[in-house]
């Protein structure tokens, strides 16, 4: 044995340290970094104020999504329309003035590859196996489905890796997480995460950079892949992992910014050197099976708060934790929620499919599905937020459009939208919303609002049933 | 960059609460904008909407320590939470644990996380209804005015910056010739990195 086994994520650390110190933080080298508009503009404010730039501009990419209205953004001339938000307008307008002074590629609201961040980013080929990947947003943890080692970041670090390329960084503990086995009908891969963070808890990852490995990951496509990495921070890791293969080289081939030619072989050999050597060792593993897992959905206000749909609202009382009790009794009171529930009996009056977790083009087919031939219940408002404008484009081809808007859906303009309510999408206050987005956090979908996460099929039952239901149910029988 | 800090020193909010999410600390309708100053006023406002919160009890009215529970600062990345919690005169917290996005962030706005155990914090908690609370850079301790002491660690690195108030990015551009030589070094070992379209603007 020449060396000791790796992880994954060692050897990616290990491909990118400018310089470790003694007490063991190293200087991290950063190969791409996402800007959007909400988390940038101290940043650029901070390098203006010391008169500094952008060290690889090439290396970064700046898209708006937080803000953007998703009603149209153009009107019947193709005009674009103004933001009626003034704040929201003053940011967008900040994000442009700040890559037009430092050089900074960007995707301007109006582009057709315009979208969510995390949505552009695989989608364009910017995020790839093996490189170090940062955003000021912390659901950076997606890209970890590509192999990338990806994480949120706060604005004093944007700053610093706009300036120096490089970000500072003590080296975390590692995690596997492993899925064996196969899903069971119905179950999609945001029941797998949400039944992974309803095992470990919502601050179990704390410390650590989880890899997510099993057959049931193996099986998963890219976006399934994206869907579980995505919500590695509700699990309270930082990045999540899942080691490149044939599916993800797949995936990438031919994107506009991923390597073409030679240099995609090149590329293709060094990534197939990365997945975790056999005998590599993991400072703590959990394991799943893929039976134990049912379509499920959250009934608090912590995306730990996890049932299966065929579960009900749980008694605090059954909580050994005290704190949990205290917690749960508080979590149900804000949702209106009793306990003894079954959670199939809660009516919904939003349903909301998109968001960095899910609204790529198979969330939007698996929705779909679900939606074809029927309605959206009275009293239901349901809205269809694609992740970005090549996806939303992808399924107007297919005509998922069509059997949305004939549903009764709202088929809208890219952007984060409903997931946190920074633009006009709101869930009024007191109102239940099945919502395909991460957080369930009070408030976090409009003062006042209920959310409970789901799958987008789940998303798409909830919304044509006007309760949260079983979307096994609805697969099982003919549409309409 | 923030001040130099060695001793944080006053009344504490005693709350205790675990999993303060950064939805919390400041809600997202705040964070349209574009400067750093300002944010306290929107800081715990689903909190502060409650009569009789902590926050607006005259007893703890600008107190420079927050006592929080488990996981303090989980959720999103925004720094805006942070800068809330200095606006709000903030310059401490202390809880058994933190989302590792916050403390980072805490630090690079001059607030000194502390962690300790559980039972040091419910006794802290205690402590501040009515007496005063230290945290010491120096000696890395926090003491009440009750003669409770309990020791912490920081990061060294960290804590050097806090006392010194040193500014990072100015700290890591002095190994500019560290961070050149990585990049020649890597545009061999991985040419793909500053590859294809990354040159050019995408679609303006
Ligand atoms: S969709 Fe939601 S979680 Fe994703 S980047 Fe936007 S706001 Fe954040």
């Amino acid at each position: 044995m020449a060396s000791r086994p790796l992880t994954l994520y060692e050897k990616i650390w290990a491909d990118h340290v400018v310089e470790r110190r003694d007490d063991g933080t190293c200087l991290i080298y950063i190969d791409r970094h996402l800007v959007h508009e909400v988390t940038s503009p101290q940043a650029f404010a901070g390098l203006k104020a010391a008169g500094r730039g952008v060290r690889r501009p090439e290396l970064t990419l700046a898209v708006p999504d937080h803000n953007l209205p998703t009603s149209p953004r153009v009107d019947a001339a193709g005009r674009p329309l103004p933001i009626a938000d003034p704040e929201s307008a003053n940011q967008l307008a900040a994000l442009r003035a700040n890559v037009a002074e430092f050089g900074v590629p960007y995707i301007d609201a109006l582009a057709a590859e315009q979208g969510i961040v995390h949505v552009v980013g695989p989608e364009q080929g910017f995020t790839l196996p093996g490189t170090t990947l940062v955003c000021g947003d912390s659901h950076t943890s997606a890209h970890g489905a590509l192999g990338a080692l990806a994480f949120g970041i706060g604005t004093s670090e944007v700053e610093h890796v706009l300036a120096t390329q490089t970000l500072l960084l003590k080296q975390s503990k590692t995690m596997e997480i492993r899925v064996d086995g196969s899903l069971g009908f119905g179950v999609s891969p945001k029941d797998v995460v949400l039944a992974i963070i309803g095992k470990i808890g919502a601050a179990g990852g704390t410390g650590y950079v989880v890899e997510y490995t099993g057959e049931v990951i193996r099986a998963m496509s890219v976006e399934g892949r994206l869907t579980v990495s995505n919500m590695s921070i509700e699990g309270g890791a930082r990045a999540g992992l899942i080691a490149p293969d044939d599916t993800t080289f797949a995936y990438l081939k031919g994107r506009p910014m991923a390597p073409a030619g030679e240099t995609w072989d090149k590329a293709v050999a060094y990534w197939r050197t990365l997945p975790s050597d056999p005998a590599a060792v993991y400072d703590a593993v959990v394991k799943l099976d893929a039976t134990d897992i049912a379509p499920s959905l959250t009934w608090g206000t912590s995306p730990e708060d996890v049932v299966p749909i065929t579960g009900i609202v749980p008694d605090p009382d059954s909580f050994a934790d005290p704190s949990k009790r205290v917690a749960a009794r508080k979590s149900l009171d804000y949702m209106g929620l009793e306990p003894g529930t079954r959670m199939q009996d809660v009516a919904v009056q939003n349903v909301f499919i998109g968001s960095c977790t899910n609204s790529r083009i198979e969330d939007l087919r698996a929705a779909a599905a679900v939606a074809n031939g029927r309605r959206v219940a009275d009293g239901v408002r349901a809205m269809v937020v694609p992740g970005s404008g090549l996806v939303k484009r992808q399924a107007e081809r297919e005509g998922l459009d069509r059997i949305f808007t004939q549903a009764g859906f709202e088929w809208r303009e890219p952007g984060c939208s409903m997931c946190l309510a920074m633009n006009p999408d709101k869930v009024p206050p007191g109102e239940r919303c099945a919502s395909t987005s991460n957080r369930n956090f009070v408030g976090r979908q409009g003062p006042g609002a209920r959310t409970h996460l789901l799958s987008p099929a789940m998303a798409a039952a909830a919304a044509v049933t006007g309760r949260l239901a079983d979307v096994r149910d609805l697969m099982g029988a003919s549409n309409g | 960059m923030a001040d130099p800090i060695t001793q944080v020193s006053g009344r504490a909010y005693p709350w205790g609460a675990k999993n303060i999410d950064t939805d919390i600390i400041i809600p997202a309708h705040w964070l349209k904008t574009t400067t750093r100053e300002g944010l306290g006023k929107g800081a715990f406002e689903t909190v502060r909407a409650v009569p009789g919160n902590i926050f607006d009890d005259p007893r703890y009215a600008g107190a420079p320590i927050l006592i929080a529970g488990d996981n303090f600062g989980c959720g999103s990345s925004r720094e805006h939470a942070a800068w809330a919690l200095a606006d709000l005169g903030i310059k401490a917290v202390i809880a058994p644990s933190f989302s590792d996005i916050f403390s980072g962030n805490a630090f690079k706005n001059g607030i000194v996380p502390v962690v300790l155990p559980q039972e040091a914090v419910d006794r802290l908690v205690e402590a501040a209804q009515d007496g005063e609370v230290t945290v010491d850079l120096e000696t890395m301790t926090v003491t009440t005015s009750y003669q409770d002491r309990f020791e912490f660690a920081l990061d060294a690195f960290r804590r050097n910056c806090l006392i010194q108030g040193l500014d990072e990015i100015g700290l890591t551009l002095a190994q500019d010739t560290a961070i050149s030589k990585f990049e020649s070094a890597d545009v061999k070992h991985r040419p793909w990195i500053s590859g294809r379209g990354l040159d050019a603007s995408v679609a303006v």
